[in-house]
């Protein structure tokens, strides 16, 4: 959820930008994270954890602690706590350790 | 493939409040420096930090974090001694002192006559069922997504720490619009300032002392946690348990220092509770153990953002006179950070960090 009115600050947010979330449209806005803007939507479950299949979501918000790892336009394993959202961006939950290299590609 | 190096000066990595006065300190005395931060914007935790500062005058009291960060960001940005980059990660520190920094999906060598280590710490995590569910987070991490974005990680939190960052973190929720259903504290103590304390308890928001977080449920996310109290030796009181309706919780446990780059130099660590974890050993310059690789700030052991400021200066400071900068004016400005840190570090107040540092400073 966002925030319209605080005592203190004013949030100067940026153009307003579309992107997929697992297929889905949804509106964010352009210089602010990838993890804001998801759950600015509520989504809160970014990933699955590789052994045991647990969702996992944000922790560290600095790019620390490989919590939210996602696949943003095909790469998988994007810190997107830390990563810009931009224009048409395909960011989709992240299933296992991700291949960076497939063989044939 | 032939990689060139590039020879600096004075490389300070990190560029929060410790990696910022750094900076300037060397670049005031004279020195070439190029700050390296890895995030797109310098600052720090200093451009979440909406609350005032405690303190005298010269340790910023009263001036609110964010506004620390841009002043200081605008003058590094317009100092002609410095470079900074951002979006920069130093990803490696090898044997010959050079540094390997990723940019912008590119890589390159740095060879600096002087490091400065200011990066700084992360969240601590705590040991219960569930912890891993989406909907629990770091304190600082809500507080970046709440007063750095403006977007709110759910509708009602449990805080886990009445530390000053807990309590802090809690207020401004509150002014965010967020309901906060309790803070617990392990210890018998709150441990933030009484001020912060008094402001959230007249919210109406109870601080449960010798209590914790027993586990969190919820299927795909957090939907609740039971808290308990706990007695002398941290083991449960039976009947105490409360079950919090709740979808965020909030972990306030502490920081430990971020010292990979410090271990990866051959810099000589120790453990000490009181710093947050493994700390450089260092002298009075802020010199560790590896000649001419400095720390300072929450890399050096955890502590407040004014603490950081002073030390980065002063680390600042000692590796430009090394490099034969400054050699008049060092001592008496010398002697004036060093009185100004440890007049932050006096009193009760300042009994824990005392105690940590006696066991990290050598020489």
């Amino acid at each position: 959820m966002r925030i319209e009115q605080h005592p203190i600050l004013e949030f100067k947010r940026g153009k307003k930008v579309k992107f997929t979330f697992d297929g889905q449209e949804y509106e964010g806005y352009e210089g602010e994270t990838i993890a804001a803007a998801l759950h600015a939507a509520g989504i809160r479950i970014m990933r699955e954890s590789p052994v045991l299949h647990r969702p996992r979501g944000l922790f560290c918000a600095i790019g620390n602690c490989s919590s939210c790892l996602m696949t943003v336009n095909g790469e998988p394993n994007v810190r997107i706590c830390v990563e810009k959202l931009r224009p048409g961006m395909v960011v989709e939950s992240q299933k296992g350790k991700g291949v960076i290299y497939a063989p044939g590609n | 493939m032939r990689q060139e190096i590039s020879f600096v000066e004075i490389a300070v990595i990190g560029g929060g409040p410790a990696g910022l006065c750094a900076a300037l300190e060397a670049a005031n005395a004279g020195a070439r420096v190029t700050l390296l931060d890895r995030q797109d914007r310098l600052g720090g935790q200093l451009i979440k930090q909406t609350h005032r500062f405690f303190g005298s005058q010269s340790h910023r009291a009263s001036e609110r974090g964010i506004n620390i960060a841009a002043e200081l960001t605008g003058q590094v940005m317009s100092h002609p001694h410095i470079e900074a980059l951002t979006g920069a990660t130093v990803f490696g520190f090898y044997e010959d002192g050079v540094l390997g920094v990723e940019r912008e999906g590119k890589i390159f060598f740095i060879k600096p006559a002087r490091i400065i280590v200011a990066t700084g710490a992360a969240e601590k995590t705590l040991a219960f069922p569930n912890n891993d569910l989406p909907g629990i987070y770091g304190a600082g991490a809500v507080q970046t997504l709440v007063n750095v974005y403006g977007v709110l990680p759910g509708k009602r939190v449990l805080m886990v720490g009445a530390g000053n960052i807990g309590v802090i973190v809690t207020y401004q929720l509150l002014q965010a619009g967020m309901e906060v259903a309790a803070i617990v504290e392990a210890a018998p103590k709150i441990g933030a300032y009484w001020v912060h304390a008094a402001k959230v308890r007249r919210a109406g928001v109870p601080i449960y002392t010798s209590h914790t977080i027993g586990r969190a449920y919820g299927t795909r996310q957090v939907e609740g946690a039971v808290i308990w109290q706990i007695d002398e030796q941290g083991q449960p009181v039976p009947g105490t348990e409360k079950d919090l309706v709740v979808d965020t919780i909030c972990l306030s446990v502490g920081l430990s220092p971020l010292v990979e780059l410090l271990a990866q130099a051959g810099c000589r660590l120790v453990y000490v509770p009181q710093l947050g974890g493994h700390v450089p050993l260092r002298d009075a310059s802020l010199q560790t153990t590896v000649p001419g690789v400095y720390v300072a700030g929450d890399a050096a052991g955890v502590e407040e953002a004014s603490a950081a400021m002073m030390e980065g200066a002063l680390a600042g400071l000692h590796a430009a006179y090394s490099l034969g900068y400054n050699q008049t004016g060092y001592e008496a400005r010398r002697a004036e950070l060093q009185q100004q840190l440890d007049s932050l570090r006096s009193g009760p107040v300042g009994e824990k960090i005392r105690s940590g540092l006696s066991r990290a400073m050598i020489g």
